[in-house]
């Protein structure tokens, strides 16, 4: 097996006509992987100002069929959510993330029954956070980790984020530089960018959602 | 581009005629057509000796004989301040031809420079004669097929629509679908008959769907092959390259219609 | 998978007379080209990204042993394991003990283009391990023993009533005995029965859209979920990719991302962009405890350097046989192997031996369309032009074709005998032609004639007439 490492090395080394790469080839590239800068990023969402951008997110979530709510308080999401469940005609049950911001809400109070957990089969609604909104596409952002397990993302079948309205970003780009700043190098098992339901138009390409994924996504926008 | 046009303005300029092996065997009403039009921009026009431009071998693989091809038409058509042609693909292949020389050759320069100045006829009309208008009047309503190389390497699109515009009674009718490939391909058409057929039949049914009495194009190969389709269905759409009708020539039977 | 690229006309001939298949067809014409062009105009940036895309893809390719080493690393820093692959039979042999050390007696896949390449499921199966493909697309053509026709949408050769039939016969096993014939409902049915597949499964191969050299993540881009729930559920994750779709870092892979789904499926980008790196981590409540990456060489490090290294550029978006009109005419099946389309007839030949494969690189126009709507740029014509090259140089070109380019080559080499020639060769044409100017039947040219009438030409050729005309211009100037 190593000997295919250093076939394959050998070759791509023989085809550029060169060694190991060396001097100023070889501080430029580590430069680049040291200090990740920016390509292009489009003026859509980068240009505006960040109301702007919440709106932006916005519509772009809800064209790619994402549902937005917006609400003035942690306090008012199990009331939102309980409405969401009660709508889709569900069990007033849901499995939430262990994220403080989400298991620590007063479910029972509306009426809901919450279990902080990963998912399992049988699980029809989940709550998790979001780590940021990307307005320019209206995708959401999650990291995995105890507080948030990845399952929560995509075996119910009703997904409801929790989105604070000030982690509403322009660019992925932004939001990868967030996640450098904030994790200080660690690397989750999992980032998931998110934008919509699941779908598949694998059948005559006529699009239909919840293939294997959460049939809805709700997003709650907080403090918007 | 433009340095050699601010270098060479076309008016009084000596314009080498590429009138490409299909014009010159099947239908000389298109060269002649071109040169009225570039009479008419005040070029002078000559004609030198020519066979084929190489693009049969290129596109088969066969650089060597390419090669010897494009030093021919090099030494033929170099004297002149441009090489004008009316198809998109020939002029296109002149445009590949600084790519079959070793890089600094001094056929390499001479291939380089050859491609600078080759133009395909209605770009060269409007891009660097200027030419805003033409005088013809032609009686009909017409669709326009985008031949690939004319479209995708020199970028004809609005050329031939502006000078169209200008021509009395005629009526542009867009068809669906313009910029696909009618499935002529050179040698494809041969090698592929079946594909190419199914390609050719979906462009006629576009052109038919368009409503459109005439079809023009920019290049013979796909007018041959878009004209021998529409014939053998027994359409009574006339063929013809946008050349004609600009130049007023018209009069002689369309492509593939009996006397 | 059988190659069966060597019979590309008769492969062609029978799919141009497949009406099921032309319809479907019908769809992909009338959906993606569309859906592109429009995600396209929405961002004004795009011509700017695709160049960057360009330049993004040639700096890593010129430095690839670099980032490759860098990935590596990360990727062990994350926990996770790195296996490289000179060959598809490595690579098959890599993941066969992967999964047999992890005891696995099923596996479930998510979409992978790679997997197809190495004939990945035949491995397993042969071995007793059992691979389910998850994708809804994927797993409609395993039902039907069949392999993709596009690198996208699997399935986009089979129409709804073919879909029906699959799944009501392979489903009865699962106590469902009705058959479906609404698309949501067949989707349902396949959700509910792959559920199951992912909760059992024991080990999950996913396929890479990137490789990131800084993180160590690897980066799948579905719309379905499954190629999550392939990654997430089993106590192992293998992700098997080739070598050129590393990229430095997470900011390049976002311009990546911004080319991708929109040159795909006119998306802004897919549902999901998954990144992962190495196993679970001590605290995480779920997730694979292993992860391994295979890196498939296959051929790849070659084109390095060489003529058609520009090919290492692609992203596998589908952009250019969506928009290839030899593609649209026969679907994907025709072309024999793995990679269909104008990309399929570059790569097919550097993977399988151009002498196995020499029809792709002749089934093109050469109408450009696909490197008008490539992300990366990639110059496809000449990439297959340049097969064709070779092909010439070997030989592997039809003797009666060469002979007649040959005598064509030699004729028009000598101008004072062509244009003698092409004079009668005009009038004879002319006389064929008749009144009606078309000529019905044409020897050496059957396939032409077959379906097409040939226009007569008018009779006397250019250059004679030009002659001709500069003679009495001439004597009108000495009167």
């Amino acid at each position: 097996m190593s000997g295919s490492r250093e076939l394959i090395l050998g070759n791509i080394r023989k085809g550029l006509r060169r060694g190991a790469l060396s001097g100023d080839a070889l501080a430029d590239c580590a430069e680049r992987l040291a200090a990740p800068r920016p390509n292009l990023i489009p003026a859509r969402a980068a240009a505006l100002d960040h109301a702007g951008q919440l709106a932006l997110f916005v519509q772009m979530a809800s064209e790619a069929a994402a549902l937005v709510h917006r609400v003035e308080a942690a306090a008012e999401v199990p009331a939102l959510v309980a409405g969401i469940v009660d709508a889709a005609a569900l069990p007033r049950q849901l499995v939430c993330a262990p994220a403080a911001a989400i298991a620590g809400l007063d479910w029972q109070g509306a009426g809901l029954q919450a279990q902080a957990r990963a998912a399992r089969q049988g699980d029809r609604v989940s709550v998790t956070p979001a780590f940021a909104g990307i307005a320019e596409t209206g995708t959401l952002m999650l990291l995995s980790g105890a507080h948030s397990p990845t399952s929560l993302n995509f075996l119910p079948d009703l997904h409801i984020v929790v989105l604070s309205a000030t982690r509403v970003l322009a660019s992925y780009e932004e939001a990868f530089a967030l996640w450098r700043r904030e994790s200080a190098g660690e690397v989750p098992r999992t980032i998931n960018l998110i934008t919509g339901p699941s779908r598949s138009a694998d059948i005559e390409q006529k699009l239909q959602m919840g293939a294997h994924g959460p049939i809805q996504l709700h997003i709650v926008l907080l403090g918007a | 581009m433009t340095e050699s046009t601010k270098r060479a303005p076309a008016a009084g300029r000596r314009v080498a005629l590429l009138a490409t092996c299909l014009v010159d065997l099947f239908r000389p009403t298109v060269a002649f057509a071109a040169v009225k039009l570039l009479e008419d921009a005040g070029c002078h026009v000559e004609v030198p000796v020519q066979t084929c431009c190489g693009q049969p071998a290129f596109n088969s693989g066969d650089r060597a004989d390419a090669r010897a091809l494009a030093e021919q038409l090099i030494a033929a058509f170099e004297g002149c301040d441009y090489v004008v042609g009316p198809s998109g693909s020939c002029i296109g292949m002149l445009r590949h031809y600084p790519e079959l020389f070793e890089a600094g050759s001094a056929w390499q320069v001479r291939a380089a420079a050859l491609a600078d100045k080759s133009y395909e006829l209605l770009a060269f009309l409007v891009d660097v004669c200027g030419v805003e208008q033409v005088d013809a009047h032609y009686a009909g309503c017409v669709t326009y097929h985008d031949s690939c190389s004319g479209l995708r390497e020199l970028g004809v699109k609005a050329q031939p629509r502006k000078l169209l515009a200008s021509v009395s009674g005629l009526q542009l009718k867009e068809m669906e679908e313009a910029e696909i490939c009618c499935g002529f391909g050179g040698t494809f058409c041969i090698k592929y008959p079946e594909i190419s057929n199914r390609m050719v039949s979906d462009k006629c049914a576009s052109i038919v769907a368009s409503g459109a009495d005439t079809l023009l194009a920019g290049d013979l190969g796909c007018l041959l092959n878009i004209a021998g389709k529409l014939k053998r269905e027994g359409s009574t759409i006339r063929v013809r390259h946008v050349a004609e009708v600009l130049a007023g020539v018209a009069d002689e039977p369309a492509i593939g219609d009996g006397e | 998978m059988q190659l069966t690229s060597p019979d590309f006309p008769r492969n062609a001939a029978h799919a141009l007379h497949d009406a099921a298949l032309q319809r479907a067809l019908g769809n992909l014409k009338a959906g993606f080209p569309g859906k592109r062009a429009a995600a396209v105009a929405r961002l004004p940036e795009f011509e700017a990204l695709r160049d960057l895309g360009r330049d993004l893809k040639n700096h890593i390719i010129e430095h690839l042993d670099y980032y490759l080493e860098q990935f590596e690393a990360s990727v062990q820093r994350q926990g996770g394991q790195v296996h490289w692959a000179r060959d598809a039979e490595e690579a098959r042999a890599i993941i066969l003990g992967i999964c047999q050390r992890a005891g696995a007696k099923t596996v479930t896949k998510g979409k992978s283009m790679v997997s197809e390449e190495i004939g990945l499921n035949e491995h397993l199966a042969a071995h007793g391990i059992e691979p389910i493909e998850t994708d809804l697309g994927e797993y409609i053509i395993q039902l039907r023993g069949e392999h993709p026709s596009h690198i996208i949408a699997p399935a986009i050769h089979v129409n709804l009533d073919q879909v029906s039939d699959a799944f009501h016969q392979h489903h009865q096993q699962y106590g469902k005995h009705e058959r479906q014939t609404e698309p949501r409902a067949l989707m349902n049915e396949a959700r509910e029965i792959l559920r199951d597949k992912f909760l059992r499964a024991d080990v999950g191969i996913t396929g890479a859209n990137f490789c990131i050299a800084e993180t160590g993540q690897t980066v799948i881009v579905t719309n379905e979920g499954n190629g999550d729930l392939t990654q997430l559920l089993p106590r192992v994750h293998i992700a098997i990719t080739s070598i050129e779709k590393v990229v430095p870092t997470l900011e390049d892979a976002a311009t990546f991302i911004r080319l991708l789904a929109r040159s795909a499926t006119g998306q802004e980008i897919s549902v999901y962009t998954t990144f992962s790196a190495g196993g679970r981590r001590a605290e995480d409540l779920d997730g694979p405890e292993e992860f391994h990456v295979v890196l498939l060489d296959n051929g790849r490090s070659q084109m390095v350097g060489g003529e058609q290294q520009d090919m290492l550029r692609c992203i596998r978006c589908s952009a250019c046989m969506n928009h290839c009109p030899v593609y649209g005419a026969i679907g994907g099946h025709a072309y024999g192997w793995v990679y269909p389309g104008p990309m399929g007839s570059v790569l097919t030949p550097q993977l399988v031996g151009i002498e196995h494969a020499a029809h792709l690189p002749n089934a093109s126009t050469f109408c450009g369309r696909c490197e008008s709507v490539c992300p990366v740029r990639i110059p496809l014509p000449r990439l297959l032009r340049n097969w064709r090259a070779r092909e010439f140089e070997r030989h592997l070109t039809p003797q009666g074709y060469r002979f007649g380019l040959r005598a064509w080559a030699w004729l028009t080499r000598r101008p004072a005998l062509y244009c003698g020639l092409t004079r009668l060769g005009a009038r004879l044409l002319r006389w064929l032609g008749g009144r009606s100017r078309r000529i019905r039947s044409l020897p050496l040219a059957g396939g032409w004639s077959a379906w097409r009438d040939m226009p007569a030409p008018q009779g006397r050729t250019f250059q004679a007439l030009w002659a001709e005309r500069q003679r009495a211009a001439g004597m009108e100037g000495k009167r």
